[in-house]
């Protein structure tokens, strides 16, 4: 394992349908979905994620990217094979809150992980569970909801809120735990177009002060920003490359029912109408560059 | 069948300290067969907007007439009226609730005192229109299905009562790229297939200028915009001042017109961008 | 939203002394001064109990229409207590009707229970209307964590308790939209006899219910990603501290109740 590496996954394999030998690490409670053939929803995931980095991971639905994130901070366990997040095993029940605490996640409902009648009480509620002294608990909550902007709201009742600002303060009651890798499970899923914008304002301005991301999402346009993209496909990763490179296969996506961000589409059409463009294309802005420039 | 809105103006909470306007001089029509689009940022009022068009909330103000009846008066002429305007809200397979799937179906025309057989012939009808086969699916729990067939059977549950107008709220909130479609084409098909007056209420300006023949925006409980798809994506400055956009390739456009390439903004379809695109840059 | 009508058990913001002391000492008080309405026997008692509630309501901040509008109701079961207590207390008639008989003893009971009821009603909605529901929560898990030895499980009621306030919104609002589903769908709420309503509301529950259990289930998983393992070795942002205001306070308790029952010994009407 290299330095840099902060999660390492070993050729896991999970399904849902799969008894866990050991009683005690019960897996399966969790499942709401239910998944109508008997296929792995894993199947022999190998993959490092670098300290710092930003992985976008895409996929239709039921290709596995979200049981792969909740592999990230051991609320699954793998069937086969292991994940080591920094450099501790998930299969180890030791490791669980170490590794809980040091890779956050947040959840695709802005209204279902929220546990506090009062803002800043749910954002102590991480802090509170791993036993920080109050004073450092209090910093730590006004820092976080700072980060977020939420600072104003801290006394508010989340049902008050609208559904980004929800977001905004589950980011915060993630970044209270000074995680070093924070996954996003759809988190804008449920936003509507100015939410989503808030949302992943907030996740670039977290990759650019050093957090490690691991963006699960379904929009193409969102996972451009990341500067790694896995695209999962019933449960396996059949592309890993920086998103310049990834949008080269266009047909591929196609065939996955990805879109493509419109920018990158765009350019694709303009290409096969012969106008010479550079590879690499994505966003609207940099095609207009190239084709004014 | 024609919905007409007149004035409409509704406020909550009226005469209380703490009131507050959601909608206020209101009026539009919408034509027979004719497929509108609402947009409008959220808070925008468009909810409010909805639940008026079927009397689900009544008019502070103004009044909404469907083929010329008053929706909200105490007849049998107002209650069947209401019955023909069907609105599925967000996230409808929420609503979800019987044993199997025919059965949730047919809870809405059961309702509306069909006998047991028309219940039954037209879930079954509006099962098949949502592209859900009844033979397949009809006996299932509704709890076993997939998110995108929960949310179809609900849409069918509405379809069931044979609307002559379709109200959607966002039906694409919080599906993947291709559920996305699949619904959109399947309101596609609804409308072409039972000719009925559809009303989409969409945040996407993509899908709002590529399905509707009309587009109504909300801004803060005031209509702004009234018009074609043409007419009102061509107010750019005015949809970027209240929040909104205009479709991808527009914007497209407009950012390439700025850099000062001759091209023509108000164009909607990718590949129409893309050939006017080629011509500007032959002409540069 | 007759609901958000209903101020008992309210909270008022603000920033008084009673707002500011510990919610235990708030607790005790409040539970002491419910016990010295049961150990007051004559209406002198009752008027120093009134002076003393004043006082604190004064202090409080919080309006007396305010708290008035809480009595609403329980209005029902005031003046139910009293009509029984009139015509229920033997003694010397004054009026009779029939089997209908008023007693003098009985003018005198039903006046004094109404203003203990009421008493009650006003000295424990001046707790929740001082006091957050997150803070209440919190002094009741410490005030009852000696009794975990005896099995009570303070910290898990008091983290149930704080996840029934944070989602009784969330639940109210999903049934509202659950109800407006299913009203566009012709359902009825509001009409028919008993055994039809209640087979109405089925197309409300079910829903509902699975509401319930994919918050459940959600809430579950994201408080474990937050490494919630319940009370122990948790701290808690907020700490509890008596300040000099909690030890005034505990003292003029103790004097209130040693005058309270001091009263009770003295022959007065």
């Amino acid at each position: 394992m290299s330095k840099e590496t902060v999660i390492q996954l070993k050729d896991v394999g999970f399904s849902y349908y799969t008894e866990n030998e050991d009683g005690s690490l019960n897996t399966d409670t969790d499942v709401t979905m239910k998944h109508s053939e008997k296929r792995m929803a894993l199947d022999g995931v190998t993959l490092d994620i670098e300290r710092g980095s930003f992985v976008a991971v895409v996929g239709s639905n039921g290709s596995g990217k979200s049981t792969l994130a909740k592999h990230l901070n051991a609320l699954l366990l793998p069937v086969s094979g292991e994940v080591l997040v920094c450099g501790m095993s998930t299969a180890d029940p030791e490791n669980t809150w170490e590794i809980r605490r040091r890779c956050g996640m947040v959840f695709q409902n802005p209204d279902n992980q929220l546990v506090s009648s009062v803002v800043e009480d749910d954002v102590a509620f991480g802090p509170e569970n791993l036993g920080v002294e109050p004073s450092e608990i209090r910093r730590r909550v006004d820092e976080s909801l700072k980060a977020v902007g939420m600072y104003e709201f801290r006394k508010k009742g989340p049902h008050l809120l609208s559904g980004g600002q929800k977001q905004r303060v589950a980011i915060a009651g993630v970044l209270a735990m000074q995680p070093e890798c924070i996954v996003f499970d759809e988190p804008t899923a449920m936003l509507d177009p100015s939410g989503r914008a808030e949302i992943l304002k907030i996740i670039r301005g977290l990759h650019g002060q050093g957090k490690t991301v691991v963006l699960i999402t379904h929009f193409m346009e969102e996972a451009a920003q990341a500067d790694r993209i896995i695209v999962m496909d019933q449960g396996r990763p059949i592309l890993d490359e920086s998103p310049d490179k990834l949008f080269a296969h266009a047909e591929k996506l196609h065939s996955l029912n990805l879109q493509m961000p419109f920018g990158a589409s765009m350019a694709n059409k303009l290409a096969a109408r012969g106008v010479a463009l550079p590879e690499g294309i994505i966003t609207s802005e940099r095609l207009a560059e190239c084709l004014c420039g | 069948m024609r919905i007409e809105v007149r004035d409409l103006g509704y406020i909550y909470s009226e005469g209380m300290p703490f009131e507050s306007v959601a909608l206020e001089g209101v009026s539009f029509t919408v034509e027979s067969g004719e497929f509108a689009a609402v947009i409008g940022h959220t808070g925008s009022g468009k909810s409010t907007l909805l639940m008026h068009l079927n009397g689900l909330m009544k008019p502070t103000h103004g009044c909404v007439l469907a083929d010329g009846i008053d929706i909200n008066e105490k007849t049998k002429e107002a209650r069947e009226a209401r019955r023909k305007v069907g609105l599925v809200f967000q996230y409808p397979e929420y609503q979800l609730f019987e044993e199997t799937v025919l059965k949730d179906v047919c809870f809405g025309p059961k309702n509306y005192g069909f006998s047991p057989e028309e219940c039954e012939a037209k879930a079954i009808s509006a099962l098949k229109l949502v592209g859900i086969d009844p033979d397949v699916k009809g006996s299932v729990s509704p709890f076993e299905l997939s998110g995108g067939e929960k949310r179809r059977v609900a849409i069918a549950g509405v379809l069931a009562m044979d609307p002559q107008v379709l109200i959607l709220d966002e039906p694409t909130a919080g599906l993947d790229p291709k559920g996305h479609q699949d619904i959109l084409d399947m309101v596609k098909k609804i409308h072409t297939d039972r000719n009925l007056t559809i009303l989409l209420v969409s945040h996407n300006m993509d899908d709002a200028a590529r399905l509707a023949d009309r587009i109504l925006v909300l801004d803060k409980g005031h209509l702004a915009m009234d018009g074609t798809p043409q007419e009102v994506f061509s107010h750019y400055d005015e949809l970027h001042s209240i929040g909104l956009s205009t479709p991808s390739a527009s914007e497209l456009l407009h950012l390439l017109k700025q850099k000062g390439l001759n091209v023509n903004p108000n164009i909607f379809d990718e590949d129409e961008a893309a050939e006017e695109i080629v011509r500007a840059l032959n002409n540069k | 939203m007759a609901i958000k009508d209903i101020t008992l058990g309210q909270y008022y913001p603000g920033d008084s002394v009673i707002h500011r002391l510990d919610p235990r000492t708030k607790l005790i008080g409040t539970v002491l001064f419910l016990v010295s309405l049961f150990v007051v026997k004559s209406f002198t008692g009752f008027l120093f109990c009134a002076i003393c509630l004043g006082i604190l309501v004064k202090l409080s901040g919080v309006p007396f229409k305010f708290m008035a509008r809480g009595l609403k109701a329980v209005m029902f079961l005031i003046v139910f207590t009293a009509v029984i207590n009139l015509f229920m207390t033997p003694g010397t008639p004054i009026w009779q009707f029939g089997i209908l008989k008023i007693a003098r003893e009985g003018i005198y009971r039903a006046v004094f229970m109404a203003i203990r009821l009421v008493m009650l009603i006003f000295g424990s909605s001046l707790l929740t209307l001082t006091t957050k529901p997150v803070a209440m929560t919190d002094g009741m898990e410490r005030l009852f964590r000696p009794l975990a030895k005896l099995g009570l499980p303070s910290h898990e009621l008091a983290m149930m308790m704080t996840i029934a306030l944070r989602f009784i919104p969330t639940l109210l609002d999903e049934t509202d939209k659950i109800m407006k589903a299913q009203t566009a769908r012709g359902a009825d709420f509001e009409s028919g006899n008993l055994r039809e309503r209640a087979k109405g509301l089925i197309p409300l529950l079910v829903p509902l219910f699975v509401s319930a259990f994919r918050i459940a289930a959600d809430l579950a998983m994201a408080m474990e990603a937050r490494c919630y393992r319940g009370g122990d070795g948790r701290t808690r942002m907020n700490g509890m501290a008596f300040t000099r205001l909690d030890r005034i306070a505990a003292v003029l308790i103790v004097l209130y109740f040693a005058a309270v029952i001091a009263i009770g010994r003295l022959p007065l009407f």
